[in-house]
């Protein structure tokens, strides 16, 4: 059985948050769906709560402190990404924005991610392909077509708006995990490696 | 190993006085600071170029001519020569014509600059900044080591047939530094010529320094120049001192709170974890200051910045007090007893000259007499 890592970025700012409630759901769905193909998936949750002021450091000083430079790289790192947000004011928070505008513009290119979002009710649902599918499109995601949203009322139990949610937690899971599995695993470029193109070709396509 | 100190050149209004100075006062508070400098013993000043407001140092060549008609042993450089939106032409003329002014005492270090609206100013485009900073110091160097140069290129209109004048001092061009924060092409750029690298090592966590300077000195020994120990290596770094170092933090915190780039964000204590920042006693800063080394190996040159966030010029020269009296003596020992002997001295004029087998006079005598255009025969016959 081979071994993927997942990474899962919550947005949620209450505790306990049904962001966060979301996400987990997400997860296990995606691990049980990679392991359906075959992997073992292990996962690493980043709380964005946790990192809020690191966050706001991060946008004075132009660089990530240790706690959040842990957060970046398990994110960039990672196989597949779980993230998931709040809506608040008709798009993700902004504290969800926060943490993608301090990742590497490039960083993300390729990466397998499954996209979901709460709010309070179903009327902020196309948040998801109006905001967040276009900001995951610039950082050259792959995006996985079923996104998930969840209300308020997809929480209550047993009714029709429960089961709806748990179909579309299963379908988005069952995508995640065939992107993921359909690409070897994630090995981030290195920007101290030796350069591949040698100095004296930068010199050449320059002066004479 | 040299010491000295840096400056940005910013005009910051003073936030525990809401005082803020004006371009001459700067202007002539830098002055006195390049002369404090060599005063107290140090060994280095260098000077920012920035050509927007809130910054004064526009013409970086003017003001360390100035000092170095008022000082007999300080080296000068600069922090940075923007090597991106100056004319290549004109930076060999201005820095070899100061040169020779400063008998030997400059060198400069080249940065590409960060803002982009300053480019377009100068004909550039912030999008070539890598381009730019290999194609002109590419040009920079054939204008100081060949006396008649044809080129052409991207940037700017080809030249034919063109001696850039005055010939370097004593035929050697000045020791160039490769600035960066974070391109790795750029420390490249450094280690293919063989040139130092300087990291900024005041904004970003120790660990980027560690890995950008492992880098050059790893490159720099894969072009051959030397063993990777052996690169020149010059580091910044910021500090403030009290005897006491809750002294120390309590004056330093409002400048710290209000300072541009890192200001309204983490705490000092923050910001003092995370980064080479030191404010505290000068045994608490030669520590620090001693442990650089552990990351980035034995280096030639470190430089401190002391001015800028609205300190005024009273608490700067005292900093300079303490670094030439108490600071930079120990470190001078302490550094000098570690380094093996295979390590390099820091870069000098004098050096480099004997390195090159001694004085040679540059000097190109024009075939012709530019103002009449005749040449020497017509006009001696005549």
């Amino acid at each position: 059985m081979s071994t993927r890592t997942l990474a899962v970025v919550s947005a949620g700012l209450s505790t306990p948050s049904s962001t966060r409630l979301l996400a987990d759901r997400l997860t296990s769905a995606a691990v049980e769906a990679l392991r359906e193909r075959g992997i073992s998936a292990t996962v690493e949750v980043v709380e964005l709560r946790q990192h809020a002021r690191d966050l706001a450091d991060n946008l004075t000083t132009g660089f990530a402190n240790q706690a959040l430079r842990g957060a970046v790289d398990t994110v960039v790192g990672a196989d597949g990404l779980i993230a998931v947000t709040p809506i608040f004011s008709a798009s993700y928070s902004g504290l969800f924005k926060t943490f993608f505008d301090v990742v590497e513009k490039d960083a993300l290119t390729g990466k397998p991610v499954l996209l979901g979002a709460t709010a309070g009710t179903a009327r902020h649902s196309l948040a998801l392909e109006h905001a967040m599918r276009p900001l995951f499109a610039y950082l050259r995601a792959t995006v996985a077509p079923t996104a998930v949203f969840a209300a308020s009322e997809d929480w209550a139990g047993g009714g029709q708006g429960s089961a709806a949610l748990t179909s579309r937690v299963r379908r988005a899971a069952g995508e995640l995990a065939d992107l993921v599995a359909g690409r070897p695993p994630a090995a981030p470029a290195d920007p101290f490696a030796d350069p591949a193109t040698s100095f004296a070709d930068l010199l050449r396509g320059s002066g004479a | 190993m040299q010491f000295g100190v840096f400056t940005v050149s910013d005009i910051t209004t003073d936030p525990t006085t809401g005082r803020t100075p004006t371009e001459a006062e700067r202007l002539k508070a830098v002055l006195a600071i390049a002369q404090k400098a060599e005063e107290v013993g140090l060994d280095v000043f260098a000077l920012g170029e920035h050509h927007n407001p809130p910054f004064f140092s526009s013409s970086p060549t003017t003001t360390l001519a100035w000092i170095a008609a008022r000082t007999t042993t300080l080296q000068l450089s600069t922090s940075t020569t923007l090597i991106t939106t100056n004319d290549p032409v004109k930076i060999a003329e201005d820095y070899a014509m100061l040169q020779h002014l400063a008998e030997g005492r400059v060198d400069l270090m080249m940065g590409r600059g960060n803002t982009g609206p300053v480019y377009p100013w100068f004909g550039q485009d912030i999008r070539n900044g890598i381009e730019l900073a290999v194609e002109n110091y590419a040009l920079l160097r054939r204008l100081w080591t060949e006396d008649v140069v044809d080129w052409s290129g991207r940037f700017r209109t080809p030249l034919q047939g063109f001696t850039s004048t005055p010939r370097p001092l004593d035929g050697v061009p000045p020791f160039v530094w490769h600035g960066s924060i974070r391109s790795p092409q750029i420390a490249e750029q450094a280690a293919y010529y063989g040139d130092g690298f300087f990291h900024n090592h005041i904004f970003w966590p120790k660990e980027h320094t560690q890995r950008m300077v492992e880098f050059y000195r790893r490159r720099y020994e894969h072009y051959g120049h030397g063993a990777a120990d052996q690169a020149i290596v010059g580091l910044g770094g910021q500090v403030f001192m009290r005897r006491n170092s809750q002294d120390a933090v309590a004056e330093f915190r409002p400048y710290f709170d209000n300072a541009p780039v890192y200001g309204h964000g983490p705490s000092l204590e923050d910001f003092s974890r995370e980064t080479p920042l030191t404010v505290g006693s000068p045994q608490q800063v030669i520590e620090r200051t001693l442990g650089f080394r552990d990351y980035v190996g034995d280096y030639q040159r470190q430089l401190f910045l002391i001015d800028h966030a609205g300190l005024p010029l009273k608490t700067v020269l005292e900093q300079l007090d303490i670094l030439g009296e108490e600071v930079v003596p120990v470190l001078r020992r302490e550094f000098a007893a570690l380094k093996p002997a295979h390590v390099p001295d820091a870069p000098t004029h004098a050096a480099r000259v004997a390195a090159a087998g001694g004085k040679t006079d540059a000097t190109v005598h024009a075939p012709a007499d530019d103002v009449t255009g005749q040449v020497r025969d017509e006009v001696e016959v005549r």
